[in-house]
């Protein structure tokens, strides 16, 4: 009998308990692997190439101010800027206010959209239609697949900040990498119909030659503005993505405390399985020494079997992460917020690490009293 | 006959470290569904004590938002102040306040960086018509100056926000003048300042909304109706308390991400508890066989290890609150998708949250129990006495 099947067979000797204590490690580091996923999503990604190159402008104070639409060509004549897009946001009403309705519907130049936005497709043919016809709109293909549209379906979109409704047809169907549950109309439809709009966008999205013009784009845009009635605030996709995230309250400090509690718990349930496992063969021990294994060859012993068990809990609650996040984001409730997520193997295999490293904590008191155990003691123990 | 609770209470003090890691583990999994429910509790307090139904809210037709674009022009204005049901006071002046509402960029004070924060631009008539207001420091704006005042859960929150300090709004810097506490409502996210003032400087006539005092409830319900189906006017009236209470959907993404990391919790806490039990279990079957012996039935067997179990939930709980009690009260935000801007709420531990959170401790002691006792209730007699 080899060492490494001496410790499978005793981890699981107890197959229920061992089963239990897998199952509980499993759902904390799934929680965990959940938690370090949208980390990682919010703080430590850089988005996709085209998004390093992208900048968003918008009013120093807030979004709800617009700025004035001669800012567009003024950006454009700055160096390192390629392309321009005036947005607005429409935040209109689909159907009715259930949260699976709410998508985003943004006002835009459709005939330079899809140069600032490069990782979007969309057939030539429904590009033209689009431009031809000022009242169609064009549609992420995930969006239209959750709601069963087609091309030429009528969309109709009730004002909620603006006061007019706007009827759309679709006339062209876009893929992005990342699914952004977003519907773009022509932004000349809603000027025309709300005359206080025009003149100005809500934001614009800038394309800058290269990712390490970013910076210098940005400060000489708010340098620009600075001294006008209208001043500018400049940031990377990213950053603005992560301002709206910290919209949201401390989220840094929700997921830590979230994490740091589950690692915690983790602990303390491998620690309690341990014990109790290593409490019940006393007998045992006292056996293994007198056939002559040393203190650290079973304290080895044991710890590898803690780390045996937790690893395992820890892979499958990874494995368990995996699959809600790809389930969440089959279910049209998901949106936006989960359909982005990948639980990427690095993630998983920290999360395995964490749970060998609990499973090595909590075995080391119990084990190390049992190799330190006297042998005589040990035979006579009843238990 | 029923096994006396004693012997359970025994039993969780001889094996005290796995009782302990247990209900610690339990603990843990109660912390985190107290703090969503403390977080929720909190952010609906705030919105539905805001707004009093004998006032009515008016906004722009379609508009669900004071932040919408267009509002209430000042002809509109002279037609609600005309009409019937409105309260006056001592001079005989109609109660309505013609407000304003813009966003301004705070910094956060502990660094989390900056946020949007609601100014509500309004006259004195605006506080006198919101009596659950009280200034704590300072004094009120004067109308015609450059004043303002902030809440209290502001002055806390965001940087700079002390009386004397001054902070550009629209064209100018304006001075902090007083302190004010609106009892945990939704006016705690707020600054309030003079409305004349800032149509002055942003040349602005209409107004974000219009606050109208009924005579009594009955009468604001028929006001709020005489506004909808009024043609000339094209506005939405509501009551006060209702525009209030459709806010509280902000709380959605905390109750989405709570409520799934709660469940998860649970799972982990409910296994870990099933382990105790089964081994509390496997330790005494010898004693169960005896209990047996002694007369006591299988179903007084199997209640008397699921009560175990709940005591040991319920230490769990227990241990949960005393660890999250100091936090009651603590301020926090999140973003308002109505506004645009933070809305700024205390976290409340109210006698329901507790109630909810021992009630789930003892689901989760339930379901680790109910196994390993109907295990115990189950075994041979004469098979668990050689053991």
């Amino acid at each position: 009998m080899t060492l490494t099947r001496f410790v499978r067979k005793n981890a699981f000797r107890n197959k229920r308990r061992t089963l239990l204590t897998i199952g509980s490690i499993g759902f904390s580091l799934l929680l965990l692997t959940l938690m370090m996923t949208i980390w990682r999503a919010f703080y430590l990604d850089q988005g996709s190439a085209e998004s390093a190159q992208r900048l968003i402008v918008r009013h120093k104070v807030s979004l709800v101010f617009s700025l004035p639409s001669f800012y567009r060509e003024k950006i454009r004549a700055l160096p390192g800027v390629k392309n321009v897009v005036p947005q607005q946001w429409f935040g209109g009403r689909y159907k009715d206010d259930k949260p699976e309705n709410f998508f985003a519907q943004f006002g835009a130049d459709p005939n330079e959209l899809f140069e600032v936005y490069k990782e979007f497709h969309i057939p030539q043919d429904q590009l033209d239609a689009w431009q031809k016809d000022r009242a169609g709109c064009i549609v992420d293909a995930e969006l239209a697949k959750k709601h069963g549209w087609k091309i030429g379906d009528k969309v109709f979109l009730i004002g909620t900040i603006f006061p007019v409704n706007l009827e759309l047809t679709i006339r062209g169907i876009f893929s992005a990498p990342a699914n952004t549950q977003t519907l773009y109309f022509n932004k000349i439809y809603l000027e025309e119909a709300y005359t206080d709009t025009k003149g100005r966008a809500g934001f614009y999205g800038v394309l800058a030659d290269s990712p390490q013009s970013v910076t210098r784009v940005a400060k000489e845009i708010d340098d620009m503005t600075r001294n006008s009635d209208r001043p500018t605030k400049t940031e990377s996709e990213k950053a603005f993505q992560l301002g709206w995230i910290a919209t949201l309250g401390n989220v840094k400090a929700f997921i830590l405390s979230i994490c740091l509690a589950v690692v915690f718990a983790t602990l303390l349930v491998s620690a309690n399985t341990m014990a109790m496992s290593i409490r019940e063969r006393t007998r045992e021990v006292a056996l293994l020494k007198t056939l002559g294994f040393t203190r650290g060859s079973v304290l080895g012993l044991f710890i590898s079997e803690a780390v045996t068990v937790a690893a395992i809990g820890g892979l499958l609650g990874a494995l368990g992460a995996s699959a809600l996040v790809w389930i969440m984001a089959q279910s049209p409730q998901g949106g936006l917020f989960l359909s982005n997520m990948k639980i990427t193997p690095p993630t998983m295999l920290v999360a395995v690490a964490v749970a060998g490293m609990v499973g090595l904590l909590s075995a080391f008191i119990p084990a190390f009293h049992a190799s330190r155990l006297n042998i005589v003691e040990g035979l006579r123990h009843i238990g | 006959m029923a096994v006396p609770l004693k012997y359970n209470l025994r039993n969780l003090r001889l094996r005290k470290g796995a009782t302990v890691m247990t209900a610690l583990g339990i603990a843990l999994t109660v912390t985190t569904a107290i703090f969503i429910m403390a977080l929720l509790a909190g952010l609906r307090d705030a919105f539905t004590t805001t707004g009093d139904p004998q006032n009515v809210l008016v906004l722009r037709k379609g508009s669900n938002s004071e932040l919408a674009a267009g509002g209430v022009d000042r002809a509109a204005m002279q037609v609600l102040k005309e009409l019937p049901g409105i309260a006056r006071d001592a001079q005989g002046e109609p109660l309505i306040s013609g407000e304003t509402i813009l966003v301004i960029v705070l910094p956060r004070a502990d660094g989390t960086g900056e946020v949007n924060v609601t100014v509500r631009f309004m006259t004195p008539r605006g506080i006198e018509m919101r009596p659950g207001t009280k200034l704590v420091a300072g004094r009120w704006f004067t109308p015609g100056q450059r004043e303002v005042v902030v809440s209290k859960s502001v002055h806390q929150r965001f940087a700079q926000t002390g009386i004397g300090d001054t902070i550009w709004i629209g064209k100018g810097t304006w001075n902090i003048v007083g302190i004010f506490d609106s009892g945990g409502s939704a006016h705690e996210s707020e600054l309030w300042a003079d409305t004349n003032q800032l149509a002055s400087d942003l040349d602005r006539t209409i107004y974000s909304s219009v606050l109208i005092r009924a005579t009594d409830p009955v009468a604001a319900d028929a006001l709020k109706h005489r506004v909808n189906d009024d043609q000339r006017l094209k506005l939405n009236g509501m009551l006060e308390s209702e525009y209030y209470a459709q806010q509280t959907s902000s709380g959605g993404p905390i109750k989405f991400v709570g409520t799934i990391v709660a469940f998860i919790m649970a799972w982990g806490s409910c296994f870990a508890a099933m382990n105790t039990m089964y081994a509390a279990v496997a330790y005494r079957s010898r004693e169960i066989a005896t209990l047996r012996v002694l007369g006591f039935s299988r179903p007084s067997i199997l209640t008397s290890f699921v009560l175990e179990s709940l005591m040991l939930s319920l230490l769990g709980a227990l241990i949960g609150i005393v660890l999250m009690l100091p936090f009651n009260g603590m301020t926090t935000g999140t973003s308002n998708p109505l506004t645009f801007s933070e809305a700024v709420f205390r976290l409340r531990i109210t006698p329901s949250v507790l109630v909810v959170a021992i009630v789930f401790a003892m689901g989760m002691g339930l379901i680790g129990g109910l196994f390993p006792a109907w295990h115990a209730a189950r075994r041979n007699i004469l098979a668990a006495l050689r053991d």
